[in-house]
């Protein structure tokens, strides 16, 4: 409709013609700092904790189904299709619904369960934040509708902060068509600055590291 | 200045309670915003800064290759991607695809470019439903109001206002507590995000080698509105993108910090086209808006085309001396602070509120706490310059001109400066040693400057006088 002429508009203000080549831009500023397994994963739940959310450092694949179990507590959960869910035994927990592929009825499932649970495709130490892609495996729905949120993280994929994402993922559009960082519980101070957990997303959230 | 500007700013300053709202509001966003740039929390802080001003500079300067760049990806990835002129374009596109795909409810996360073309508004007068979900948005949409603050829309309301409007909109029982209010507020959303056949969005970071956007938020709203509805729609200006996905970790750094004080918002979505044929959930249809309205115009002028860094954080609003005073509202466009001083005046023309570029001390706190390095206060500077050349094409500026020449006369004679110096002191009413608050002046055409200053008391004895006895 106006692309021609908004673009050349903004030629005209650039003073540049159609097609004409760019300077080189600034070099990209990536700063991945040399920390070891251990200190991310202190650094990692210690983030989280400050920001009001729950870890758990699980000792086998069973510890972290049996903690979950224990703050599903009887309650519906949804959870996703990662492989590390039916290794850990969670998705055969009772009361847990998996293997939803279906849009429409995933969307249903997620607004009425009590918990959602997925795994993590990375974890960022440094800042205590969730790093989901969209995929077969991982739907949006689950980390979002349900009011408590788990989440299954193997140690090895905690990095030490974004930058050492974005050097292992340059161009996460070409996976996905959503990558999400979650950062703690869905949070809001809109009124007099008082801070509210769970406004939409998830208010209580729970990240067991195996 | 306008008759307008000078009202809301003293409806502002007579206002006790909301004097002490916005102090405080602005206070604890300058402390958390400390906080978190300390340098053993934030070491390399400067450095962000002066990168994320080198990539948004190379950006602006070659907009033409990026949005080129940017639209082909969005299309490799199923998007599609419309470029708009004006509000007008926007809400006609809108409009037509609500049309075709028979939509009756829109959701809408937090957009200060939907803000500024009012859009709600356009697509509500042709009876489409359209919700604000972002707690503050949706408290001052049910006022019918304007964001009060760039990222704290509603930062002027109190938990009392708050519970008269749900009462008065939703019909539920009054309720004062800020979390149930919250609650109430997530349950009737929480239905309209189910229910809703489009979403929008605005965006905070448009990234040409991907073809995605990138939203930042706290609530889980903006996830939501662009992730529950079948059909996706981004709306930004041209100005928002940035080269590489890999400049995020640069640009992300920043915004939390500056906005709020977050290392990172809760969440942060990349989001690139509709879903793809293997992913569960996720958008049908995905849209790219991509806005003008003005910004070429900003473009054109070399030394003012920094103003399009802005990446919305709202920082140079909380360290405003102006700002903290008289609020958000008194501004006359959506963009207050110093960030809207130097952008309605580009946007809308010097002529919109020529007061507009002088209410600033220039005491360069805004430029001081810019992560992108805007330079404000010299913005401000030439836009003065602008509204004074203006003034003297129109020659509105007759009586302004004619003192100015008095004044330069009176400089230019010594002795008659020493008179007119002794005739002043001597009209000047006593303050007791202290500040002059009432000027007998207050009317005329000095009335405007004078009712917002303080005088100093006048001293005993001139200069001069003191120069002569020493």
């Amino acid at each position: 409709m106006s692309r021609e002429t908004v673009l050349h508009k903004v030629r005209t203000a650039l003073g540049r013609n159609a097609g004409q080549p760019i300077e080189e831009p600034p070099p990209v500023r990536l700063r991945i700092p040399e920390i070891d397994t251990e200190a991310r994963i202190a650094s990692f739940r210690t983030r989280i904790e400050a920001l009001a959310g729950k870890t758990y450092a699980a000792r086998s694949a069973h510890d972290a189904r049996d903690y979950a179990e224990g703050i599903i507590a009887g309650r519906t959960a949804v959870a996703s299709n990662a492989p590390i869910l039916r290794e850990c035994g969670i998705t055969a927990l009772p009361g847990v619904q998996t293997g939803v592929t279906d849009r429409e009825e995933l969307r249903a499932l997620c607004a009425t369960a009590g918990v959602g649970i997925t795994g993590a495709d990375y974890a960022l130490a440094d800042t205590g934040t969730l790093v989901l892609l969209s995929s077969r495996q991982e739907a949006r729905m689950i980390s979002l509708l349900p009011p408590v949120y788990i989440a299954i993280v193997e140690r090895k994929r905690l990095l030490t902060g974004l930058d050492e994402l974005l050097t292992l993922l340059p161009s996460p559009a070409e996976q996905t068509s959503s990558m999400v960082l979650i950062t703690g519980p869905s949070r809001t101070a809109d009124i007099e600055q008082i801070l509210v957990r769970g406004v939409h997303g998830p208010g209580e959230i729970h990240v067991v590291v195996v | 200045m306008s008759t307008l500007f000078d009202e809301k700013i003293h409806d502002t300053l007579a206002d006790p309670k909301l004097q002490l709202a916005i102090y405080k509001a602005t206070g604890r966003l300058i402390e958390e915003r400390r906080k978190a740039i300390e340098p053993d929390i934030c070491p390399d802080y400067q450095e962000l800064r002066t990168q994320a001003n080198a990539v948004k500079r190379h950006t602006i300067e070659h907009l033409d290759y990026y949005l080129e760049e940017f639209a082909r990806n969005i299309e490799a990835h199923g998007g599609k991607v419309i470029f708009c002129r004006d509000a007008e374009e926007v809400s006609d596109f809108v409009l037509s695809l609500a049309k075709e795909r028979r939509a009756e409810l829109i959701v809408k996360s937090k957009s200060m470019t939907t803000e500024e073309i009012d859009l709600n508004e356009r697509l509500e007068h042709r009876h489409l439903e359209s919700v604000e979900t972002d707690l503050g948005e949706y408290i001052i949409q049910l006022a019918h109001e304007r964001p009060y603050h760039i990222v704290a829309p509603a930062l002027h309301k109190t938990r009392e206002q708050v519970a008269d409007l749900l009462t008065d909109k939703l019909g539920v029982p009054r309720e004062t507590v800020i979390e149930k209010q919250t609650m109430i507020a997530r349950a009737v959303l929480r239905e309209k995000f189910l229910a809703a056949d489009i979403g929008i969005s605005g965006a905070n970071f448009l990234v040409a080698d991907s073809g995605a956007v990138v939203l930042v938020e706290n609530e889980g709203n903006a996830r939501l509105t662009t992730s529950a509805p079948k059909i996706h729609i981004a709306v930004a200006g041209i100005e928002k993108l940035i080269p590489r996905a890999q400049d995020l970790a640069v640009f992300l750094k920043l915004l939390g910090r500056s906005a709020t004080g977050q290392w990172l918002t809760v969440y942060t979505s990349f989001l690139s086209g509709p879903r793809r044929k293997d992913e569960i959930d996720g958008p049908e249809e995905f849209y790219m808006v991509l806005l003008d309205n003005g910004r070429t115009k900003v473009l054109a002028d070399r030394e003012k085309r920094q103003s399009l860094y802005c990446i919305r954080c709202g920082a140079c609003l909380n360290h405003c001396p102006v700002y903290r005073k008289i609020g958000g509202h008194s501004f006359p466009w959506v963009y207050s602070g110093p960030i809207g001083a130097i952008l309605t005046p580009q946007f809308l023309g010097v002529r919109h509120e020529p007061g507009l570029p002088f209410a600033s001390s220039l005491c360069g706190a805004c430029a001081e706490v810019c992560p992108v390095k805007i330079n404000i206060p010299q913005i401000l500077l030439d836009l003065r310059s602008e509204v004074k050349k203006a003034e003297a094409r129109e020659g509105t500026n007759r009586l302004e001109r004619f003192a100015f020449r008095v004044w330069a006369w009176v400089m230019r004679h010594p002795r008659i400066y020493e008179i007119a110096g002794m005739a002043a002191a001597s009209l000047a009413p006593s303050g007791d040693g202290g500040w002059v608050r009432s000027v007998p002046l207050s009317a005329g055409p000095l009335r405007a400057w004078l009712s917002q200053r303080d005088l100093p008391p006048v001293a005993p004895k001139s200069f001069r006088q003191m120069w002569r006895e020493r």
